[in-house]
């Protein structure tokens, strides 16, 4: 064993191969699975984990074992290492086998691919995306609505249903990224991009902007709601009823109003209101602002914090560029929404 | 005073600058005015005419062209008497200098300062992503941050470091008195300082630096403010200067070797630098191209990237790829150069197959021409093209294989010097290896798919870039020290240095793979608290990789003050840099030498690599030697 350096590197290689793999494969490294592809993607990584370790440690094995083996030690400084200039047939081998295992690694990844982009047996849903900086909104046809075509700033998706989005971006390009579902694809502008997914988890995940679109673009953010397909149709039913009936009380409609500030439209991905508990900077801090801005406007309250849903550019706190507001809230909010945003923007500014 | 203003220097540059910005208000207001386009002087117009005119103007004054100027006009010329060659002391490093030797010290410590300047940008972003929420810079500044951070460490840090090194040793390697065209090498380095400090004074344009990333991707950067400008025209000069001196390059290597210097005899860090070279000459004008489309979208109104008018998005990724792959390698190449040369002088060993690794280098760069669009997989191009993309992407691993294998093999049974520049050149040898695993897994579609623009990203360039490029580029200034300085550095901080940048390099950029999997987005200003915890140690090892740099800052400077004289051949190299004094005399060589053997015959018996008139042979020499005599 003493003068046989490659069995005892060999060893120790055998060794750290098994305990890198193990490590590797024992990390949780991906977010839950929520989609049918979910899995395959994770598998392809176990895969590559396997294949890639080997290759590590045979590298860090021969690094080590030389600075272990081979340094120089005292009264050695000027002796030369023996004049190997090559070898044939190990450089073959080095060659050939990387290029064997990259090209079958290669095919595998081109079957997952082929398999997650694959268009599913069943029937598949429809659900047109629209991004914009910053923020998403979702437009589910009356193939899905079963009724009329339908906006909304929430996505919810039915479980096992398969899903094709369809997805348009205007003005920056940005990107559509559910972790949990493993699918990313572009929104680009003057182009629809489109992308599969066949949701298989109930729950909520994020969906992100994974494309740098501007100032916002870490709050443009969304969340993708898996529901059994009975909430589902509930959900659609609610969004199509018209609004809460004018006897419900104003704290009713207010409370309302928050959650859809805090979550469905997204105002807080870009606006800082106290009472919400929201925090960003790209739009002003509607807690401040909104009652000086309603006096500049000449306006009452409600009706100014109506008009800068609906028309943002209509009026312009001071310092704020025009156009970074969505245009659209009045289109992609159901009537109910907005009432409820007026209602308690109107309230929590009025004090 | 009138004399210092006539003269070519720092004096006539600033005017000739002032000139050129009169000259771009001037020309906009010519322009605007028949166009009856009011006001007629428009700040942002004048900025951006002022940002290509002024730096040209200054170069004139500076005497840049004096020569080429002179001999236009049909005066007499002054003949090149060499009275600028060599520096005398530190004011000469601030003059055009035609010395190849100068200019190589002026490129390095020029990008070096860029260096730090780029490492405080990336403690500023890593103090505010330390925890959630919004704690030292709003998302503008964050943006500009990361976009200038990533635009100073590729274009004015790791590939004009690697010409300053080359611009050095390369001429004294082949046994050459110069580059081939030493006023254009003293171009090039001046355009370099005029396109970092258009990037920094970016951050005093209204509305903020340019915050579209170091890729500027259209159309954000179409419609961004003003900065965007400083970025799109600074790049043009990176680029200008990238390209002159890769010309440069490849008609030394071709046309000044020394007698019987084949080219299978030339040093591994000269065929790097040929291959990188012809890289820069074919791609850098296509991410010149991109620029000026976007300039002139922005400044004139041209469409090509705005969809409601015709104009292609996704035109501007694949043009701008086409450079900016290659760019990976051009900032690779050189590094695998200098390895090779520490490997084999370290190790007491020839490189294991030398031959291919000089192949491997040139199917580098035929191959690295057929991967771009693997960086567009999510695009939304079309579909197919991402597999042929991936194929190639995969398989230019196998030539990058084949250079590892060698070098370990190189290692095997050699004697190991392991100081300095030996254990960057080991941890290049390992962190580089983990960069191009997570490469070869970024092939594969559909894992990239889902970390496309996440940390995993962040992981994978950082590995390549700081673990492959940086490393190596220690090991080389750490290697050649004491040919450019003529003294030796202090070791033991060397290796302090070495130990803390290497440990705390992994537990900054390590993490990143985890959270990038997990779905961390990158070039965010804020993200959720569930990756609170590991950007905090992220952070805090972020910290500690940065205070490093100290550690070599002051072993250089201190060293290069008051170091030991260096000897000419402290490492016993065999190669041609080491058989003249250190630093070497002003023309190189006092005779030429005639090289009669391969480069790293270390355990040959006898052998030499070249052989200088009077007989005198090229053999290494045993450290501790006394230094020769130095030409001042």
């Amino acid at each position: 064993m003493r003068n046989r350096p490659l069995v005892q590197a060999g060893l120790v290689a055998v060794v750290a191969t098994a305990l890198g793999i193990a490590l590797g494969l024992g990390i949780r490294w991906f977010p839950e699975q929520a989609s049918t592809q979910a899995h395959r993607v994770d598998t392809l990584y176990d895969v590559l984990i396997v294949a890639s370790v080997p290759m590590f440690v045979l590298v860090v094995t021969v690094v080590l074992f030389s600075v272990w083996k081979f340094r120089m030690r005292p009264g050695e400084e000027t002796k030369d290492g023996p004049p190997i200039h090559g070898n044939t047939r190990l450089e073959v081998l080095w060659t050939a086998f990387p290029a064997v295992l990259l090209i079958s690694l290669c095919s595998y990844a081109y079957v997952v691919l082929t398999d997650v982009e694959r268009k599913p047996a069943g029937r598949e849903m429809y659900i047109n995306v629209t991004s914009q900086q910053f923020a998403w909104s979702f437009e589910y046809p009356a193939a899905a609505t079963g009724g009329q075509p339908m906006q909304s700033t929430e996505l919810y998706l039915p479980k096992d249903q398969p899903v094709q989005f369809k997805i348009q971006s205007k003005d920056v390009i940005h990107a559509f990224f559910v972790p949990a579902f493993r699918v990313q694809i572009d929104a680009v502008p003057g182009q629809t991009t489109t992308v599969r997914a066949t949701p298989s988890r109930i729950g909520d995940y994020p969906l992100i902007c994974a494309e740098l679109c501007g100032l916002g673009h870490s709050t443009m953010r969304s969340t993708v709601h898996v529901v059994t397909p009975a909430a589902f149709t509930r959900w659609l039913k609610s969004r199509q009823a018209p609004g809460l009936s004018p006897s419900a009380g104003p704290g009713a409609l207010a409370a309302a109003g928050k959650t859809v500030f805090t979550g469905g439209a997204g105002c807080g991905g870009c606006h800082t209101l106290a009472d919400a508990g929201t925090s960003a900077s790209v739009g002003p801090d509607l807690g401040k602002t909104l009652g000086a801005d309603a006096k500049r406007r000449g306006k009452p309250l409600d009706a100014f914090i109506r008009e800068s849903i609906t028309a943002p550019n209509a009026f312009l706190a001071p310092g704020y560029p025009s156009g970074v507001m969505p245009q659209n809230f009045g289109s992609t909010l159901s009537k109910a929404q907005v009432d409820g945003l007026v209602a308690y923007l109107t309230k929590v500014t009025a004090k | 005073m009138v004399a210092k203003v006539r003269a070519p220097g720092f004096y006539r540059a600033g005017l000739m600058a002032a000139l050129g910005v009169a000259f771009a208000a001037g020309l906009v207001a010519l322009v605007r005015s028949t166009s009856e386009l009011h006001p007629v002087f428009k700040g942002a117009a004048v900025t951006q005419v002022a940002l290509i005119a002024a730096p040209l103007f200054f170069l004139v004054g500076l005497g840049a062209f004096d020569y080429w100027f002179y001999w236009a006009s049909g005066r007499p010329t002054r003949p090149e008497d060499h009275s600028g060659h060599g520096a005398r002391s530190w004011r000469d490093y601030f003059r055009v200098n035609t010395d190849h030797k100068v200019i190589g010290i002026q490129y390095t410590v020029t990008s070096f300062f860029f260096l730090l300047v780029g490492g405080l940008m990336a403690m500023l972003m890593r103090a505010e992503l330390a925890q959630p929420g919004s704690q030292f810079v709003d998302a503008n500044t964050f943006n500009g941050l990361f976009s200038v951070h990533a635009s100073l460490l590729i274009f004015l840090f790791i590939i004009p470091v690697f010409a300053g090194l080359a611009n050095f040793v390369l001429p004294l390697m082949i046994g050459a008195p110069d580059m081939a065209f030493p006023r254009l090498n003293a171009l090039s380095y001046w355009l370099l300082p005029i396109a970092g400090l258009m990037m920094l004074a970016s951050f005093f344009a209204p509305g903020g630096s340019f915050a579209s990333g170091w890729t500027a991707y259209a159309p954000l950067s179409d419609t961004a403010p003003l900065g965007q400008s400083f970025f799109t025209i600074a790049v043009q000069f990176a680029g200008a200067s990238s390209i002159a001196t890769a010309l440069n390059f490849l008609v030394t290597i071709i046309t000044m070797r020394a007698p019987g210097m084949s080219f299978f005899r030339m040093p591994l860090l000269v065929w790097a630098n040929f291959a990188t070279s012809l890289l820069v000459v074919i791609a850098t004008p296509f991410i010149a191209a991109s620029q000026f489309f976007v300039l002139l979208d922005r400044g004139l109104g041209f469409n090509f990237f705005n969809a409601g008018h015709g104009g292609d998005v996704l035109m501007y990724q694949h043009v701008f790829w086409f450079y900016s792959h290659p760019a990976v390698y051009i900032m690779m190449l050189p590094g695998f150069g200098i390895i090779s040369e520490i490997l084999a002088v370290k190790s007491r060993k020839p490189i294991f197959g030398y031959r291919m690794m000089a192949f491997s280098l040139l199917a580098i760069v035929v191959l690295g021409f057929t991967v771009w669009a693997h960086h567009m997989f999510t695009s939304g191009m079309q579909a197919w093209i991402r597999i042929p993309m991936m194929i190639t992407t995969a398989i230019i691993a196998v030539p990058t294989g084949i250079k590892i294998f060698s070098w370990l093999a190189t290692l095997w049974k050699g004697v190991l010097r392991l100081d300095t520049p030996m254990l960057f050149a080991l941890g290049f040898l390992t962190m580089f290896t983990l960069g191009g695993i997570s490469g070869v897994m970024l092939s594969m579609i559909p894992f990239d798919i889902h970390v496309s623009d996440t940390y995993f990203i962040v992981a994978h360039i950082h590995y390549v870039l700081f673990g492959g490029s940086l490393f190596t580029i220690f090991a080389g200034v750490y290697y050649w020290f004491p040919k450019m300085t003529g003294r030796m550095f202090d070791e033991r901080l060397g290796r302090i240095h070495f130990w803390l940048t290497f440990i705390f390099f992994n537990l900054t950029f390590a993490p990143m793979h985890v959270i990038g999997i997990d779905g961390m987005p990158r070039r965010v200003a804020d993200y959720t608290s569930n990756y609170a915890d590991w950007n905090l140690i992220i952070s805090l090892a972020s910290f500690v990789l940065g205070l490093s740099t100290l550690v070599f800052l002051y072993n250089i400077v201190s060293s290069w003050r008051t170091g030991v004289r260096a000897p000419a051949n402290p490492w016993r190299g065999l190669t041609l840099e080491w058989q003249v004094s250190s630093p070497p005399p002003i023309f190189n060589f006092d005779s030429l030498p005639t090289v009669v053997g391969g480069p790293y015959e270390y355990g040959v018996p006898g052998a030499v690599h070249g052989v200088f008139k009077g007989g005198a042979e090229v053999r290494p020499t045993p450290a501790g030697t006394v230094a020769q005599p130095s030409t001042q």
